[in-house]
């Protein structure tokens, strides 16, 4: 097997000394200096490219042997073997200074096409040019018996490719009129078996017979790379590449001059008159070169979609058939664009194709070339446009989804077509539980796809159920696997992982209630509602182990950040208000699959502010629904990350500055209700259903609480006994083994600063509810504002009242609780704060991150412990 | 347009050991660097190339890792019996994905694999080329060399059988061109090939 052997060989090769490497250079430039072709010089080429080619550092041969090594390669006497060989050396040493090679040395076209991948390999742009011409002057050199343009025409192709300018128009004609030529006249007798010559050499003498079609039939019209026969002429074999090059070639072409060129030359030819359909065959012969290659290119591709409809007698055949329809479609579709006059032409062949293609399950992946035809051609094909994306968007994800070919296209398509699905773009976005099916099955190679499409997926419509789907994606993996495992019979090579077995599920599925929620799930397009999947996550939870599910599962963060990122750009307040709710909805209804609650958990709660602040008063309108959401047991609380942004969120929000709504009962509400929760998880000892309450919840909920205090002052002595016996409790050596010291530490500080801060009740306003203008800079760098002024105030005076204390060291009104991004000065070494009002303790990690998200960065004010 | 072929190991899993080595690559024609005005040393430029290639080549390790997992195939199952044993290359998986710009070629590029017990072939790709025409090639192309190299074989190696990779490129990916051969064609084209390497 090679594991063990390559690795060996690798690193000899890679060990050869520059002493040792000269010497075997030293022992190839004799063997080529004396020509001398046998198998000792063959393995020794071998070798050196091996040595050559090991290494990403570059080597430095004998300059001998670099010459020698290009003298073999233009030698007429060297055997093929040897001169690919002396080209590979040269290549791999690419891009290398000192190359003497040049086109010209060249004895054949064999040998210039080899001569050529060594000079195109250097990466200079004056050097591909310099090939170009080269090749193309033997191109254009018209000898009958030039042996074998077809080593030159993938050069033309290549140099085209690298360095469009390389062919002047004239040029560019000239080889136009010869690729039509090639296109449509190659010959339809097969080719002679070979005399004494070459192999492809045809001698005209004796003819084998006529080239025959794929189902074995003789060839009813002209020759193109689906008709086959024993043997293949020089013409046939500059047919086949000249179609292969077709589609590049009149890419090329095209757009650099649209049509002036070919407008000159053709009012010359047929006057002003273009009729569309006499532009056939009578005076095809008289049409200038560009409009000639296209003529005989829409010849062929239609020849080519008759022939794809044959029954192949060969498998391979039945694979090049579809590859070539594909082809077909490509190229009709650059023709049409380049020359609308074609349309009339092609409509209708690719009209019956489309028909024909619809119902035919083995040549889907033919569908997306001529739905993109019928998008880029507007209004002449608008009716296609939209039949076929109804049927590629809606039919094809749901049969198909398990071809990752497919769906590596489709997504592809989908992508590079946004701007020209007009009205089908709303279908395409209302599909996206079709689309989604792909991304469920693929999830590897489709994530960073999708990530590039959903912000064109997404509207208003459909982003809530869009977020309810991709927060249940690696459930429709789970499903989809057991749709596949009940609708194909076990084949030889199965797509699911056939380890995991699920008999239960499939029982369990005659349930009238789960069979309905499985085809929710499933479902081909937005359906506007959505369903609590609980029952169906039980049922589903055996292939929550499957591989695929997990990949699928890993990928969910990812995407949700993409959709968040999208979102909050058009979000109004209500659609913002909708989705906050939905993640408090969801947090605790999530598929188990292993680490997919707390990624999940992550994302979601970096959004819950992020949407808070898209629309603040959201907090007042929705006061019933947080509520609920804090008083609630158990579930979302596991991680704390939820918990945590709900609980900010309410501290920041809950304000008459953000809502003139808010109302004194309110914050009283929510005060209860955060107190009870306070009291609960700082007694609560961990257990294997309920894990430890992370320090962070404990300081974020003891900050909120004194900014409702710092609101509602009536509030002030109930928080204040409550942050003392949080005090105290934090002290209590019986809190030691829930909580570690340093986290005890950090809480206790943090209670004793909200202690102090609510003695003033008007400071702790202004501190933990500050008005919207301290969010400018100004009021952390100038000393004579009121902040700093007011910081340093209460800074002095807690430091004077209780000078064993902790130092007080925030500035609990910094932007920053607000917006992290307002205030750069607000960073560690930038001036610094602390954020009171977040929890960032002692060495615990951030908690959230990103847009509208507290941050929490733990510095001191130097200012202010200065003054 | 092809723009580079690469043939690498394939481990089965992350776990296993070893790295992921390239065997074999071949760039048709070089990327330029146009809008990089600084002097590039010869020697930067082909450690850029083959850092390229090693990239390519891990991710289409992982993307392989990763599809293998999700149908539940393990490495035991990747060993082949013996080395008897036809390899069923129309079994063979084989997948696509898209190499953004930049990374770590400058244009953006397609990739498509396919993985053949524990070695890796690929094609890097134009992002519009004819994808099913591409994987008929790479399969056309790995089993090529597989019948040819006798890959399966132990003790055969390709790493000193680069004339015969190059010979098989030469007529079946020209330049890096992608051809619409039909059966026979390649019938042809590859006792054209066997008659050349036999004496």
């Amino acid at each position: 097997m090679p594991a063990a052997g390559p690795e060996r060989l690798l690193r000899q090769a890679r060990e050869v000394g520059a002493e040792e490497l000269g010497r075997f250079c030293a022992r190839i430039s004799a063997l080529l200096q004396a020509e001398d072709w046998g198998p000792d010089t063959l393995d020794a080429l071998r070798r050196l490219f091996l040595i050559v080619a090991a290494t990403k550092y570059s080597r430095r041969l004998d300059p001998t042997c670099v010459v020698l090594l290009q003298t073999a390669l233009c030698s007429p006497r060297c055997p093929e073997r040897l001169q690919l060989l002396c080209a590979a050396v040269l290549r791999e040493m690419a891009p290398s200074d000192n190359l003497s090679l040049s086109c010209d040395h060249a004895q054949s076209s064999r040998q210039l096409g080899l001569v050529a991948s060594v000079l195109l390999a250097q990466g200079d742009p004056q050097q591909v040019r310099t090939v170009g011409q080269c090749v193309i002057k033997v191109l254009e050199s018209r000898q009958p018996e030039v042996p074998s343009l077809t080593y030159l025409l993938p050069v033309v192709s290549k140099v085209a490719s690298l360095a469009p300018d390389a062919f002047p128009e004239e040029q560019t004609k000239a080889l136009s009129k010869r690729l039509g030529d090639w296109l449509r006249y190659a010959s339809i007798q097969q080719g002679a078996a070979h005399a004494s010559g070459g192999f492809f050499s045809a001698p005209r003498t004796r003819q084998p017979g006529p080239v025959t079609e794929v189902d074995g039939t003789v060839a009813t019209d002209f020759f193109t790379v689906l008709s086959t026969g024993q043997r293949f002429t020089e013409d046939q074999r500059l047919n086949v590449q000249a179609f292969s090059m077709l589609r590049a070639w009149l890419l090329q072409g095209g757009p650099a001059h649209p049509g002036a060129m070919d407008s000159d030359d053709r009012s010359e030819l047929e006057g002003s008159t273009v009729s569309v359909l006499s532009a056939a065959s009578t005076a095809s012969h008289l049409l200038p070169p560009a409009e000639w290659l296209r003529e005989k290119a829409l010849e062929y591709c239609q020849r080519l979609l008759e022939q794809s409809g044959r029954r192949a007698l060969r498998k391979a055949d039945s694979g090049l058939q579809k590859a070539c329809l594909v082809e077909a479609v490509l190229v009709l579709d650059v023709l049409c664009r380049q020359d609308p006059s074609f349309l009339y032409r092609a409509l209708p062949c690719l009209r019956a194709l489309r028909t024909r293609l619809c119902g035919d399950p083995a040549c889907v992946r033919a569908l997306l070339p001529i739905a993109q035809f019928f998008l880029h051609h507007g209004e002449a094909a608008a009716v296609d446009a939209d039949a076929v994306c109804q049927h590629l968007f809606t039919r094809i994800p749901s049969e198909h989804f398990h071809s990752p070919m497919l769906a590596f296209e489709f997504v592809q398509f989908c992508r590079d077509h946004l701007l020209l699905f007009g009205s089908n773009l709303d279908l395409l976005r209302t599909s996206f539980p079709s689309l989604f099916k792909f991304l469920a099955w693929s999830s590897p190679a489709l994530t960073s796809e999708f990530v590039a499409l959903l912000p064109a997926l997404v509207d208003a419509g459909t982003a809530v159920e869009m977020l309810h789907l991709l927060l249940d994606l690696p459930s429709l993996t789970a499903a989809l696997d057991l749709q596949l495992r009940l609708s194909q019979a076990a084949s030889e090579r199965p797509l699911w992982d056939v380890s995991v077995r699920a008999p239960g599920c499939l029982e369990a599925l005659r349930d009238p209630q789960a069979q309905g929620l499985f085809q929710h799930l499933l479902r081909a397009k937005a359906s506007g509602t959505t369903e609590r999947l609980t029952l169906l996550h039980q049922l589903l939870q055996p292939l929550a182990s499957c591989a695929r599910v997990v990949q699928c599962a890993q990928a969910v963060p990812t995407l949700l950040r993409a959709f968040f990122a999208a979102v909050t750009k058009f979000a109004d307040g209500a659609l913002a208000s909708q989705l906050a709710l939905l993640l408090l909805e969801r947090s605790d209804s999530l598929f188990q699959v292993e680490g997919y609650e707390a990624d999940v958990h992550r994302v979601l709660s970096s959004q819950f502010p992020a949407l808070c602040k898209l629309h603040p008063s959201m907090v007042v309108e929705r006061a019933k629904e947080l509520l609920e959401f804090v008083s609630s047991p158990g579930g979302p609380r596991s991680t704390g990350h939820m918990l945590t942004s709900v609980v900010w969120a309410i501290g920041e929000y809950l304000s008459v500055s953000w809502d003139r709504r808010c109302t004194a009962e309110q914050i009283n509400r929510f005060f209860e209700a955060l107190e009870a929760l306070l009291f609960e998880v700082a007694q609560s000892r961990p257990s294997t259903t309920l894990p430890r309450c992370p320090p962070q919840v404990i300081t974020v909920l003891m900050t909120t609480v004194a900014k409702l205090a710092s609101r509602s002052q009536d509030l002030i002595p109930r928080v204040s006994l409550l942050l003392s016996k949080m005090r105290t409790l934090a002290q209590s050596p019986a809190a030691g083994p829930v909580h570690g010291e340093d986290d005890l530490g950090a809480i206790c500080t943090r209670a004793t600063e909200l202690l102090n801060l609510l003695k003033m009740p008007s400071v702790a306003q202004f501190v933990l509810t500050p008005s919207v203008e301290v969010s400018q800079p100004r009021y952390h760098r100038d000393r004579n504002t009121a902040l700093p002024l007011a910081l340093a105030l209460v800074s002095r005076l807690l430091e004077r009242e209780a000078g064993f204390l902790p130092r007080v060291d925030f500035c609990g009104g910094c932007c920053c609780l607000n917006d992290p991004s307002a205030n750069p000065d607000c960073r560690p070494g930038g001036g610094g704060h602390y954020a009171a009002s977040w929890p960032q303790v002692g060495s615990v990690r951030p908690l959230t991150g990103g847009a509208g998200g507290p941050t929490g960065v733990r510095t001191t004010h130097r200012w202010m412990l200065g003054a | 347009m092809v723009h580079a072929f690469l043939i690498h190991t394939l481990r089965a899993a992350k776990a296993e050991e070893g790295l992921c080595r390239v065997l074999y690559s071949c760039f048709f024609g070089a990327e330029n660097s146009p809008n990089d005005s600084q002097p590039h040393s010869a020697e930067r430029d082909r450690l850029l190339r083959k850092e390229q290639i090693l990239a390519v080549a891990r991710q289409v390790e992982s993307m392989y890792q990763l599809q293998q997992q999700a149908c539940g195939r393990h490495a035991v199952d990747l060993q082949p019996q013996s080395s008897d044993d036809p390899v069923a290359l129309h079994e063979a998986p084989c997948g696509a994905f898209r190499l953004a710009p930049g990374d770590p070629f400058q244009e953006p590029r397609t990739v498509m694999w396919l993985g053949v017990l524990s070695i890796g072939f690929a094609l890097v790709l134009d992002t519009h080329e004819n994808l099913l025409l591409a994987e008929s090639t790479l399969r056309l192309l790995a089993r090529l060399l597989l019948d040819h190299l006798r890959l399966l074989v132990p003790g055969a190696n390709l790493l000193l059988r680069a004339d015969y990779i190059e010979g098989i490129l030469t007529r079946f990916l020209p330049h890096g061109q992608l051809l619409f051969l039909n059966d026979q064609f390649v019938q042809g084209l590859e006792k054209e090939f066997s008659a050349a390497w036999s004496h």
